[in-house]
């Protein structure tokens, strides 16, 4: 038991290594919040633009998602941080976990509020064209809240399992929690700096969980 | 941009004939990986929420808590504890079981929140009518609600399992040699993004039908409401 | 055994869900191949008294024996005494992923550990018993309402119990499809199955009880006949219940 806790709770170790797993910490808090913005606004554009049923631009979306559903996320960094510099394309570890990242959630985003979409019974749409608004402006004011409001529930869950893959950015150079994390560890050889970052992602996500839960009873889909 | 660069550096068909024996012995670990993983965590997960739809107010706050914790770690975190943890405190685990409990843990989180999703749908009186013959109330989840309760989830049953797939690429970070380590370690040797292309195609192949098989399902799930 | 030893002996069983005291000390008594028919309005706690018999509900206060074993005290098997009480509900309940048969046979295969092939003789001569033999492979969506309750009824016989409770069985029933079930438990008790039954087929309950409790607010209020009970009953209050339930 003693060896546990000096393994994994050292907190001689942990004092020392606080101050840098804290400015990790920041970093994956801004990875986080950059990926949700950016995933959330471009999967609602993209179902968005679906809704319109342009053949081209359908198929196009319909391939995007299915190639950011069907890739592990860490293929997608790998080739983005040691592939691309091939062709020339050198981008920071940081700006490919944002951008892989951001991708996959926008996939998932698309097929959840496109499902949201699909949901809304035509009567919504004919009630709403037959007082004169255009298709675009149905879409927004009329289809969108309705819809919006049955997503809510997988759209949450969905978002922290994607963004909790911010700690895959360690594979790639970013300097975030679980890189100083791991550092540490091999610097102390002691579990406890991972188990800070540990603690650093409860913090971030327990909360999410919790709402999530929340969120769940509150919005649940109406059977 | 020079196509005769992009050529070379990514679809460079030398590069696949050098190294392709070892990108299918990393898929095979990872298919290893998955056929391992995927059931230990599904009855895992299904054991969690049997447990939990026996109501006993203490125990649903404990899994509720150890559920909910899981859901908030990264995988990657908690792999790197069982990795490298394990080992420091004394337990000589193969990096494959190390890899296999943390996956297993993982999942089964997941798992236990679609399956308990699943009981809940049924009605009471199924548990009431298996309880009146005599069944055991291990024996009434068994055969009379988990049944009904997984065909309800199957679709989120579908999608928990390409992602946990999806997920074992992970295990490359600590050096399990699958698909994706395989893949950077064919890349070191041939100096081109090549084996990298084709680790992504090989998941392609491999989970692109699932993804459209879900698509579908979900789409059915949506129209049934 | 003595001919005189109640199948089902209740006392004074109470039961609160919560703050709410929906029984409040009840007794049943039910002798070996009696039918007893329990009435009363919505809410007055008969599928209640049903349920803590056998114990899908766990009674506040009471002591129920069955065939003179104390059920309700502490480290009794209660899946070995579940096998001499069946149920059958007013919602069937069947399990729909499983054939008429299978529903039957589980509880024989995994109760009484009955090799397959046996269990699945015995459940074809349960199912021979209320008319189905011939939707033995059907399976719960593709019967009538009435067959369902049928199947359901096979499975609680085929556990071979010493009493069975029938909560509302028919009131899910389209009128036409109830009198094949009735038909049924005619049978049954011809058979001498000991059943109680809770119901508002009050022509059944004339023809077929031998004694009739009408219930209200969580009490036995009156019990006798069903001459006794519908002819020359006591209480205002039964009265005022059977001119509503006649009424219409
Ligand atoms: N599980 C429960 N939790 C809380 N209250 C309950 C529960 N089951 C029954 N009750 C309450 O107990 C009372 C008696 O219910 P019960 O089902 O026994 O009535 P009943 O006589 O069978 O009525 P009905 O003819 O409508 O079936 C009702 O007020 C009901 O709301
Ligand atoms: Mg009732």
């Amino acid at each position: 038991m003693d060896a546990f806790i000096d393994q994994f709770f050292n907190l001689d170790v942990m004092i020392k290594y606080l101050p840098d797993v804290i400015g990790g910490f920041w970093i994956t808090l801004a990875l986080a919040l950059s990926v949700i913005a950016t995933g959330l606004i471009l999967g609602l554009l993209l179902a968005c633009l679906r809704a319109f049923q342009w053949r081209v631009i359908n198929l196009g979306i319909v391939l995007f998602v299915d190639l950011f559903r069907a890739l592990p996320p860490l293929v997608l960094l790998i080739i983005g941080y040691f592939g691309l510099p091939y062709a020339g394309l050198a981008l920071s570890g940081f700006t490919i976990s944002w951008l892989c990242l951001s991708f996959v959630l926008a996939a998932f985003a698309e097929e959840i509020f496109w499902a949201g979409i699909t949901s809304v019974q035509k009567g919504q749409w004919e009630a709403s064209r037959s007082t004169g608004l255009s298709f675009g402006e149905t879409l927004i004011y009329v289809v969108i809240p309705q819809a919006l409001r049955m997503t809510i529930p997988p759209l949450t869950n969905r978002t922290i399992a994607i963004t909790k893959n911010t700690a895959l950015a360690s594979v790639v150079a970013v300097q975030e929690m679980l890189t100083v994390a791991q550092t540490s560890l091999a610097y102390a050889a002691n579990t406890s700096p991972l188990t800070l970052a540990a603690i650093g992602y409860l913090l971030v996500f327990f909360p999410l969980v919790i709402l999530s839960r929340w969120v769940e009873t509150r919005f649940a889909w109406k059977r | 941009m020079d196509w005769e660069v992009i050529r070379f550096s990514f679809f460079n068909l030398d590069s696949i004939a050098q190294v392709y024996p070892l990108l299918l012995k990393g898929w095979w670990m990872t298919i290893k990986l998955c056929v391992a993983v995927v059931p230990l965590g599904f009855a895992l997960g299904a054991m969690i929420a049997t447990v939990h739809s026996f109501k006993i107010r203490w125990v649903n706050w404990l899994l509720i808590a150890l559920v909910d914790f899981f859901r908030s770690i990264p995988p990657l975190v908690l792999l790197i504890y069982t990795v490298y943890g394990l080992p420091l405190l004394g337990f000589d685990v193969p990096a494959f079981g190390a890899v296999l409990v943390a996956f297993t843990i993982n999942s089964a989180a997941y798992y236990g929140e679609i399956v308990r999703a699943g009981i809940e749908s049924i009605p009471a009186g199924q548990l009431e009518a298996a309880r009146s013959t005599g069944l055991g109330r291990w024996q009434a989840m068994m055969h009379v609600v988990l049944p009904q309760a997984v065909r309800n989830v199957a679709p989120d049953l579908t999608s928990n399992t390409l992602e946990l797939i999806k997920a074992t690429s992970i295990a490359s970070v600590v050096a399990l040699p699958e698909l994706l380590r395989m893949g950077r370690v064919a890349q070191g040797l041939v100096y081109n993004a090549t084996p990298l292309i084709a680790v992504a195609v090989i998941y392609l192949l491999m989970l692109w039908p699932l993804v459209r098989l879900l698509s579908r399902l979900e789409r059915r799930v949506l129209a049934a409401r | 055994m003595n001919r005189q030893q109640p199948i089902v002996d209740a006392q004074n069983i109470e039961k609160s869900f919560g703050d709410l005291k929906v029984l409040f000390g009840v007794d049943l008594q039910v002798a070996p191949q009696e039918l007893v028919f329990i009435i009363g309005p919505s809410g007055s706690g008969k599928s209640t008294l049903l349920r803590c018999c056998n114990l899908l509900e766990q009674p506040t206060a009471g002591t129920i024996h069955i065939m003179g074993e104390e059920i309700t005290a502490k480290g009794v098997d209660i899946n070995q005494v579940r096998q001499r009480i069946g149920m059958v509900f007013q919602s069937f309940n069947l399990y729909p992923h499983m054939s008429a048969l299978g529903n039957v046979a589980l509880a024989l295969r995994k109760v009484k550990k009955i090799p397959r092939t046996e269990a699945e003789a015995l459940a074809h001569e349960a199912l021979r018993r209320v008319g189905l033999s011939h939707k033995a492979s059907s399976f719960p969506n593709e019967l009538s309402g009435g067959q369902q309750q049928r199947v359901a009824i096979a499975r609680a016989i085929a556990m071979e119990p010493e009493v069975i409770l029938f909560d509302e069985p028919t009131s899910a029933l389209d009128p036409e499809l109830v009198g094949s079930v009735l038909e049924v438990m005619r049978e049954l008790r011809a058979s001498g199955m000991t059943m109680v039954v809770v119901s508002h087929e009050m022509r059944f309950a004339a023809e077929a009880a031998d004694r009739v409790l009408f219930m209200d607010q969580g009490l036995i209020v009156e019990q006798g006949t069903p001459e006794q009970v519908f002819n020359n009953t006591q209480h205002d209050r039964t009265r005022s219940f059977l001119s509503r339930v006649s009424g219409n």
